[in-house]
């Protein structure tokens, strides 16, 4: 059973990822991704890591996915969106990479199994641990992260401001306007 | 029961898939969606190493890994804006203003 469902989230997790890269309009690319990113948040559940799989979904799903395909949908570009010149070379790296790291871990020796049975993690409840986790052990990582969030924040609404690249008017507008 | 280095592989699949998406796509924003799943892949690790080795860190790491990740989404749509609104492009290979 638990095989079955590895094997399932895995296939559908490969092909969507390899549509997202492959996909030439990038509305598609993203639909593809939130394929991906659900079936990751199936795959957390069987890992009992539901709370993360909630946070996938709200976060990924929800938060950074509508992002993407508010800038895709803003930029609208109408260009020929086909791939780099080195497409040749990109696959044979990539090929190179993915044999690289099957022997690896092939040669790793990794465990089969689980230290500890499931179900005994599982009586704790997941949220509760990992949320005991983050306001003990890592209390200033947690105060840092929100640090990074205000920074983010800050400079995303600053640099996405006008009149940041100078006060000429800008081509996009210009090309706009001499239509 | 699926082993650990299966989890492994298939994120090693996503995670150059991503690279491979880096190295040929054109479009920033799609640069940035396979930065996405280079993230993804890096978060299916440390879950699977979390239930293995039945140690909850790995659950938090990849929670803060989920905040740099939209931290990152959020500065870099925005740079990708400017960009868009001062040279009217987002192909890569266009955007060589800092290339010698």
């Amino acid at each position: 059973m638990g095989s079955l469902s590895f094997l399932y989230f895995g296939t559908v997790i490969v092909l969507a990822a390899i549509l997202v890269v492959a996909l030439r309009k990038p509305v598609y690319s993203v639909i593809a991704l939130l394929v991906m990113f659900f079936h990751i948040a199936g795959l957390f559940v069987t890992l009992h890591a539901e709370f993360l799989a909630a946070v996938q979904l709200i976060v990924y799903a929800g938060a950074i996915l509508v992002l993407y395909l508010f800038v895709v949908m803003l930029l609208n570009v109408k260009e020929d969106d086909s791939y780099q010149r080195q497409f040749r070379l990109g696959m044979g790296l990539g090929l190179v990479a993915l044999a690289e790291v099957i022997y690896i871990v092939s040669a790793a020796g990794l465990p089969e199994e689980p230290v500890r049975e499931p179900a005994a993690s599982v009586s704790a409840g997941n949220t509760e641990t990992v949320g005991r986790a983050l306001y003990t052990t890592y209390l200033f990582p947690f105060e840092v992260a929100s640090l990074i969030l205000l920074v983010a924040m800050i400079g995303a609404i600053l640099m996405a401001k006008k009149g940041i690249m100078g006060p000429e008017t800008p081509k996009a507008v210009q090309a706009v306007e001499s239509k | 029961m699926t082993p650990l280095s299966s989890y492994m592989i298939l994120s090693a699949i996503v995670f150059v898939t991503g690279v491979v998406g880096v190295l040929i796509r054109r479009n920033i924003i799609m640069i940035l969606l396979s930065i996405e799943l280079m993230l993804n892949a890096t978060n299916i690790n440390f879950v699977a190493f979390s239930y293995y080795l039945d140690n909850v860190a790995g659950q938090v790491f990849v929670f803060f890994a989920l905040t740099v990740a939209a931290a990152e989404v959020a500065v870099g749509l925005a740079i990708i804006i400017a960009l868009y609104r001062g040279k009217a492009t987002i192909a890569a290979e266009e955007l060589n203003l800092m290339k010698w």
